[in-house]
């Protein structure tokens, strides 16, 4: 196919050879549960998509770490993602134009690609005083969620604010702030994590462009090729715990060792992620393996039910 | 009374930001800067385990990601009388200065450069011609005529595609974009190159931090990453190190200075009068003499006399801030009741404050830094300055500037880069010498309190603690951008970019561009930068600065 030897062509020039790319949908598939005949169809969905599905990003009482999570993909890199994978319509941390003409875009996006569009939240929805606490363009973000979600096709809340209201709404939740879903009354699919690690993102959206749904969710919405087993029972220092070898204090002999953080607060047990597995920034290192414990950041309100983190569970 | 045009959403920062400014013959006359949103981290905190606070402020921001939990463990060590080892003072000035190179260049190329770089022009480039542009100005790796042939067609094939996504609407062909279309091929190819480039850079993060954002190694007493201690992560640190300070030194700083060149009047607009720097990087414990960041406070733009910080000398005002009234105070004992309204601009107009210096206004951030070295007579702050200042044919007054700022970012990023080699080297010694230790142990007493001044990507950072029966009592902080988008204050006196903001020429108040540059140079980020209140109890928050 033609638009597939420019695509690989192109990979080339960048100094990424057809292994490597071959290699990552690979993993991609195998993070999503699929099979591997579907390897080359992943592959597809990133050479030669016939029109780019429009996205619609909002952002909301958040920090942007979920858009600079997904500033590191790297496979796609995210110039790709974004100019070759999706049409990012709206993105404020991105786009070019500011002002009445970013609101412009937002509204001609959502009329253009209506039943259509991704919408993806970042950030959970203020509720008190009215929504009061945040403002774009001079509408809250409860009235532009209530506005713009319901015309999308489906609604992705990226990280733990937009699935479950994360940070500000740990108490005394100052703001009233909740996750989208419970703002609107809808369903949606969340990818929690503070930040989420890109790969999930990557791994629902492939998966909708793939098969035309989104994937398979547990009970909280998350999709289960990704949170369907605990942080533990993935855990690479599971043996330690098994034989009950801990750290007990953190730059110890114990710690140097690779022992387990069971004792230091650890919260895998209780915390359906994949990061053992996918790990972060193009699979360099995840919490555990930098000797900190896991906070249980992709579960509804670990700020609160977790902590104190360094207390043991 | 001119036009007034107001810009709401500011996009291409972090966070919800409205500026609005009233013209009058081609120029701003008057500004105001606005903060849309607010959160409370610091109320949540109220109560909570002082070990657990540095991974709830560091969710104050994901774009200053570390800087936040940097700030609080450095101010709950000060608080609880631990020094940590040489080992973990290391690592973490390592993982800030990657937080510098990181930080600098995504805002130079991927939140400031649409600004001055008109995307759609360079579809009328010849490549041929960029690519011999390019070889002159930069020594970057990838290049030639081929190369920019790609790059226009990818963006051609983009344009044709209908789907203009993130670049759509913009304020292309606005006639105060300068650059000839092979510079903005060049610029937009760059664009791209560091869109790659920086998750690489982030990496480094992920080596010491476990991920990026949201490192999660940083505790109080130290750092928990001792197992990476190896010969294979330090030099995958180095080489992700070298690798970014290459495209630092042979990109980013030649593609700046290529659109300074273009851009020269920019050096006489945008310019804030009094600055501000905590300093940071310390090479000992000695702190702030050890600092290789220094601090200081330069009034008037006489950076002749550079003042010590005297931190007593900060207040916070709340009169033209969503809260009832009160006098400026120290943030230490702030009273804080909030009053959620309208937004007037002859009244009430933003959820920040407006922190003063002796009862000034002062800018933080690069600029801030850079201008408090240079009056110090910095070695290799000086030296860059001065060869960027002798290479464009500017005066040292056009440091006080949008230019000035926006250059003065990356002059401080290869100063700052070139500091890290002695850092790696300085912890491979160490381990070499048998030294591995990452952590002091420490008790948590049942009072304290503590406070951390640092100078992050951004701009002056303080955070402030009281503990009481082992939990916090009291967590306030003043952030870069409270300073610098801050709100007028009791006095009717402008925050930095309200000021910076005057006097900028205006061509079309429909597609305000010039606006943006100024108040990107500033690289707003707005959740960091709000305050908390709880309007119910409307409660007095009180610490004081041991």
């Amino acid at each position: 196919m033609e638009n597939e030897k420019q695509f690989f062509d192109r990979l080339e020039q960048k100094g990424v050879s057809r292994r490597d790319f071959v290699k990552y949908c690979t993993f991609l598939t195998a993070t999503m549960g699929l099979s591997s005949s579907f390897v080359p169809k992943v592959a597809e969905v990133f050479a030669a998509p016939k029109q780019r599905p429009p996205v619609v990003w909002l952002h909301f009482g958040e920090c942007t770490g979920c858009t600079e999570a997904l500033l590191r993909s790297q496979y796609p890199y995210i110039d790709d993602l974004v100019l070759e994978v999706l049409s990012v319509e709206y993105h404020e941390t991105i786009m070019a134009a500011a002002g009445h003409q970013a609101e412009e875009q937002l509204q001609s996006a959502i009329k253009k690609y209506e039943g259509k569009f991704i919408c993806v939240v970042e950030g959970a929805v203020a509720t008190k005083y009215d929504g009061a606490y945040g403002k774009i363009g001079g509408r809250t973000f409860l009235e532009i969620a209530k506005d713009v979600c319901p015309k999308a096709a489906a609604v992705i809340a990226i990280g733990t604010c937009a699935s479950y209201g994360g940070v500000q709404a740990a108490a005394p939740n100052p703001g009233g702030y909740v996750g989208v879903g419970e703002a609107l009354g809808i369903k949606t699919l969340n990818i929690p994590g503070c930040p989420p690690n890109p790969v999930n993102f990557v791994g629902t959206v492939v998966n909708y462009l793939l098969l035309g749904k989104l994937p398979d969710l547990d009970k909280l919405g998350r999709p289960l090729f990704a949170y369907g087993k605990t942080i533990h029972d993935q855990c690479p220092r599971r043996s330690h715990f098994e034989n009950e070898e801990f750290v007990l204090e953190f730059g110890s002999q114990e710690a140097a060792m690779g022992y387990c953080l069971y004792k230091m607060g650890c919260r895998g047990p209780e915390t359906y992620n994949n990061c053992p597995i996918a790990k972060f920034n193009d699979g360099t290192s995840w919490p555990v393996e930098a000797g900190h414990p896991c906070l249980g950041c992709s579960e509804p309100a670990f700020w609160d039910k977790m902590s104190p983190f360094y207390e043991p569970m | 009374m001119g036009n007034r045009i107001t810009i709401d959403p500011i996009t291409r920062i972090e966070g919800h930001l409205r500026i609005e400014v009233e013209i009058e013959g081609g120029k701003v006359k008057d500004a105001w800067s606005s903060g849309q949103m607010f959160r409370g981290i610091e109320l949540i905190l109220q109560g909570r385990d002082p070990r657990d606070a540095h991974h709830f402020v560091q969710r104050s921001c994901g774009v200053c990601t570390y800087t936040h939990a940097l700030a609080s463990v450095r101010a709950v060590e000060n608080a609880v009388g631990v020094t940590i080892p040489p080992n973990a003072r290391l690592i973490r000035n390592l993982l800030h200065g990657a937080q510098f190179q990181h930080d600098h260049l995504v805002h130079f190329y991927h939140l400031h450069a649409l600004d001055w770089v008109d995307i759609v022009s360079a579809l009328k480039a010849d490549p041929a011609k960029t690519a011999v542009l390019a070889d002159t100005v930069s020594s970057a790796s990838v290049g030639g005529a081929v190369y920019y042939k790609a790059v226009q067609q990818r963006l051609q094939t983009f344009v044709d595609s209908g789907q203009l996504g993130p670049f759509s609407n913009a304020y292309w062909g606005h006639e105060a974009y300068k650059l000839p279309p092979e510079a903005n091929l060049m610029a937009a190819g760059h664009y791209l190159e560091a869109l790659k480039l920086q998750a690489r850079t982030a990496r480094m993060h992920a080596i010491f931090g476990g991920k990026n954002p949201h490192l999660q190694s940083l505790v109080v007493g130290g750092v928990t990453c001792v197992a990476d201690l190896t010969p294979d992560r330090i030099v995958e640190f180095l080489y992700l190190w070298k690798e970014s300070q290459e495209f630092i030194k042979n990109v980013y700083i030649p593609d700046l200075l290529t659109v300074a060149s273009f851009y020269k009047d920019w050096g006489a607009i945008g310019g804030a009068t009094n600055f501000l720097a905590y300093g940071d990087l310390p090479a000992s414990e000695k702190e702030p003499e050890s600092l290789y960041l220094p601090g200081g406070v330069i009034m008037k733009r006489d950076v002749t006399k550079v003042g010590a910080v005297q931190q007593e000398k900060i207040t916070e005002s709340v009169t033209r801030s969503w809260y009832e009234e009160g006098t400026a105070k120290h943030p230490s004992k702030g009273e804080t009741k909030p009053k959620h309204g309208e937004y007037k601009t002859d009244a009430k107009y933003s959820w920040l404050k407006a922190p003063r210096y002796e009862g000034e206004p002062c800018e933080v951030g690069p600029l801030a830094r850079v201008l408090v070295a240079y009056g110090k007579g910095h070695a290799e702050i000086k030296s860059v300055v001065d060869s960027t200042l002798k290479k464009l044919d500017i005066p040292v007054t056009a440091l006080f500037s949008t230019l000035g700022r926006t250059a003065a970012r990356g002059l401080e990023t290869i100063a700052i880069g070139d500091a890290m080699e002695g850092m790696i080297n300085e912890l491979i010694t160490n381990i070499k010498n048998g030294d591995t230790k990452t952590y002091q142990a420490w008790q948590m007493p049942d009072k304290g309190m503590g406070y951390g001044l640092n100078d992050v990507a951004r701009g002056a950072l303080g955070h402030w603690i009281e503990i009481e029966n082992k939990k916090i009592k009291n967590y306030q902080y003043v952030v870069p951008s409270t300073w610098n988008l801050g709100p007028r204050c009791e006095k009717g006196k402008r925050g930095p970019v309200e000021e910076a903001l005057i006097g900028t020429p205006i061509a079309d108040p429909k597609r305000p561009l010039e606006v943006l540059r100024t108040v990107h140079s500033f690289d707003p980020c707005i959740a960091c930068a709000v305050h908390v209140i709880d309007p119910d109890s409307n409660e007095v928050y009180k610490i004081r600065v041991v």
